[in-house]
């Protein structure tokens, strides 16, 4: 493939950036560019088959996974329903924390806010720096490059987010952003870029590279910034959740600690920590527990960071809660597990989305969070699925992804009907994601036409895809194929597991 | 308008299909799960002595008057001459020949001597056998987070009484800490660990590269 049109493909994320979007390619495009990539396919292939391995054995120990689940989701539903409530209550609980708190608009808002903190706090002398520990809230707002024009230097540091600093491109999977590239290729970058003279693949060595060059610069660093995996609104209590110690690192040894969190992160009580520290850890790393979990609230004397501050920040997401279907995306504790289940996410990797938000997730909140109908690109994301359900199975908050995709794919169809003209009315399309809508918000039509589909695939299944779909949804599958309707759903299953009870 | 007004009177408009009088506890939250392990003590602590085991951590089980003696060997094994403790660490814990590094409130160890040093030795709030977790919340035998992060060697004190079965259990002992002092929390689950490289778990990025847990008693 030619070198620029790789480049094209992996170009930093962009689907939106507040205010001032820009025109991201379709999926259908990226994906192709992708696909063509057999040392990504390689590359991600092997990776997501180990952790869906894992991660199935890691839930699967788990005789209360389903009820977990169920609170979860039932926990972050209460929030969205009273954010409002929550985010004052959360507010007032850092301040007495003797935190600061900020609340920022829109990307530029919060990017202004974290410019001006570390600008304060960075000190006259020294390295224009700040040690940063990997958010996806703060690529989503391309915190990094706005502090770069200001002149500070935001040094990522996670392996993961280094390595794909060090290389200039975006990330590929939230949780491991190097899945793309594999050890060759990092001992090449990191003998280019570091420094540090001859080294071999071996992932120790590499990593040994890394921790010391990074050391020094934690040992040095005034300010710090993070994301938030949970911020809990009765005690002001903010959580990261790592692996490497770099989380900790960052927000124990500077002086000033600075946390960008989207408002959604919220979490009602301590106590729900019960849930999610069960569901997180295992869904994503797929280990019992990952090695590295900071909870701190506000600032504590003679331990840890002299100041925090917390960013609020909404940045469209009242416009995701204001679609009582779409709402439900907002429950997202960003664990991956759905990108891992993806079939189209396995085959076509994260670039293909050109979104901060990569995989089944990102193909329902990146259009959102941009509009419908802003781009092309964020219009496609809808279409990135061959809507197999497996998402919504592995989720550890229940999301129903597909309802979600479905809801989506009417709204670009009929955001084009108000800007288009009579044929875009007649669009199949439109017509048949109608139906198709009104089947997943009930479950038991859902199952019937699961049922239905069992019975009536096999004309149309070869080499277990679903090629082409027969008459007004012809036009649906000449440009993706489906995964055929496994044999046993797994709602079936689960209810000949339980003895048939229903929940 | 101002930011923090406007984000609110959005949400206010976004959510407007909530019923008026509907409050947050109205949503139910099911908390069918489980909340305690029924198991025996000594069930629950050699569930956490095999769990902790799993992540590549040594753990040692010792008799509660053994203690200093396991301690001795740990640092002896392993070479180490300074060693960082918090200022509540009991005298007899420290072996002789050891360079202790007391972090005092009064005169706190820099982070340049805590990098420094071979290692640190400290005891932990709590521990969790469903998940081999050490929980820290800078109290008695703790000191501060830094203490635990920047040596390369951490050997921790659990004692059995402390060990508890469920995730459930941890966080409801801890939000007492949480809620009347605000002392920040620690989970440590193995040592440091990546698997950003081919999926290839490596130990020991930024982290203590080596955990070591003496279980007492
Ligand atoms: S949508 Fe669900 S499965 Fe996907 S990242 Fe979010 S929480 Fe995990």
């Amino acid at each position: 493939m030619a070198r620029n049109e790789r480049d094209a493909a992996t170009a930093a994320p962009d689907a939106f950036s507040g205010g001032n979007k820009r025109d991201t390619p379709p999926f259908e495009v990226t994906a192709k560019v992708a696909l063509a990539d057999n040392q990504l396919r390689r590359n991600l292939g092997k990776a997501t088959q180990a952790i869906r391995d894992k991660r199935e054995a890691a839930a699967g120990e788990m005789p209360d996974w389903e009820e977990l689940r169920e609170a979860g989701s039932a926990i972050k539903t209460r929030v969205m329903r009273h954010l409002d409530e929550y985010l004052v209550q959360l507010e007032d609980s850092v301040r007495r924390a003797g935190g600061t708190v900020h609340w920022a608009r829109d990307a530029e808002e919060a990017n202004g806010i974290v410019a001006g903190i570390a600008r304060e706090n960075i000190g006259e002398e020294g390295t224009r720096e700040v040690v940063k520990v990997k958010s996806i809230a703060t690529d989503e707002i391309k915190l990094n490059e706005h502090l770069e024009k200001e002149g500070i230097h935001a040094a990522e540091t996670d392996l993961a987010e280094l390595i794909i600093q060090l290389a200039g491109e975006g990330s590929s999977h939230i949780l491991v952003p190097a899945i793309h590239k594999n050890r060759a290729e990092i001992r090449e970058l990191f003998m280019r870029e570091l420094g540090l003279g001859d080294l071999s693949d071996e992932p120790e060595v590499l990593a040994e590279a890394a921790r010391i060059y990074l050391r020094r610069k934690f040992l040095s660093a005034k300010v710090g910034v993070s994301g938030a995996n949970f911020a809990v609104a009765e005690t002001g209590t903010v959580c990261v959740v790592e692996s490497e110690g770099n989380g900790r690192m960052c927000t124990t040894l500077p002086d000033t600690l600075v946390t960008v969190m989207g408002i959604e992160k919220i979490i009602p009580e301590w106590r729900d920590f019960e849930v999610f520290m069960q569901t997180l850890p295992r869904s994503s790393t797929a280990e019992r527990m990952n090695p590295y979990t900071s909870f701190w609230t506000g600032v504590s004397e003679d331990d840890g960071p002299r100041e925090f501050h917390l960013v609020l920040l909404d940045n469209g997401r009242t416009e995701v809660l204001a679609d009582e279907i779409g709402r439900q995306s907002l429950n997202c504790i960003r664990c991956s597990a759905c990108l891992n289940s993806c079939p189209v996410y396995d085959r076509v990797g994260g670039h293909a989305y050109n979104s901060v938000y990569p995989g089944p997730i990102g193909a329902i909140l990146t259009p959102q969070l941009a509009g419908i109908g802003s781009s092309p690109g964020a219009d496609s994301l809808p279409y990135a699925s061959s809507l197999c359900g497996a998402c919504y199975e592995v989720c550890p908050v229940k999301i129903n992804i597909p309802e979600v995709l479905i809801h989506l794919r009417g709204k670009v169809v009929r955001n084009k009907q108000d800007n288009g003209g009579a044929k875009a009315k007649l669009d199949p399309e439109n017509v048949a994601m109608q139906t198709l809508a009104k089947t997943f918000s009930d479950p038991r039509l859902y199952e019937a036409s699961q049922r239905a589909a069992l019975v009536g695939q096999w004309p149309l299944a070869r080499s277990g895809a679903i090629h082409s779909l027969p008459g007004r949804l012809a036009g649906w599958t000449s440009a993706r194929d489906l995964a055929p309707v496994p044999e046993q759903s797994f709602r079936r299953w689960w209810r000949e597991e339980r003895g048939g009870a229903e929940r | 308008m101002n930011a923090r007004e406007e984000i609110l009177s959005r949400i206010r408009r976004a959510t407007d299909d909530v019923p008026q009088g509907e409050r947050p506890g109205d949503v139910a939250v099911e908390r069918g799960y489980r909340h305690a392990d029924g198991s025996s003590r000594e069930e629950i602590i050699s569930r956490f002595a095999e769990t902790v085991a799993e992540y590549r951590a040594t753990v040692h089980r010792v008799d509660g008057d053994e203690l200093p003696e396991a301690i001795a060997e740990a640092l002896a094994r392993r070479g180490v001459q300074r060693l960082a403790v918090p200022a509540d660490l009991p005298s007899d814990w420290l072996p002789d020949g050891i360079e202790a590094l007391r972090d005092a409130a009064d005169s706190p160890l820099s982070k340049e001597s805590l990098d420094g040093s071979d290692g640190v030795l400290t005891g932990c709030a709590l521990g969790i056998a469903q998940t081999g977790t050490i929980v820290l919340d800078a109290g008695a035998l703790q000191g501060r987070r830094v203490l635990t992060l920047l040596p390369d060697y951490h050997l921790c004190v659990v004692r059995g009484d402390q060990v508890h079965g469920l995730v459930p259990e941890a966080i409801t002992a801890l939000g007492e800490v949480v809620r009347d002092t605000g002392r920040a929390v620690t989970f440590i689950s193995g040592p440091s660990a990546t698997s950003d490289i081919e999926l290839e778990r490596v130990e020991g990025v930024h982290g203590p590269r080596t955990l070591e847990v003496l279980i007492a008693g």
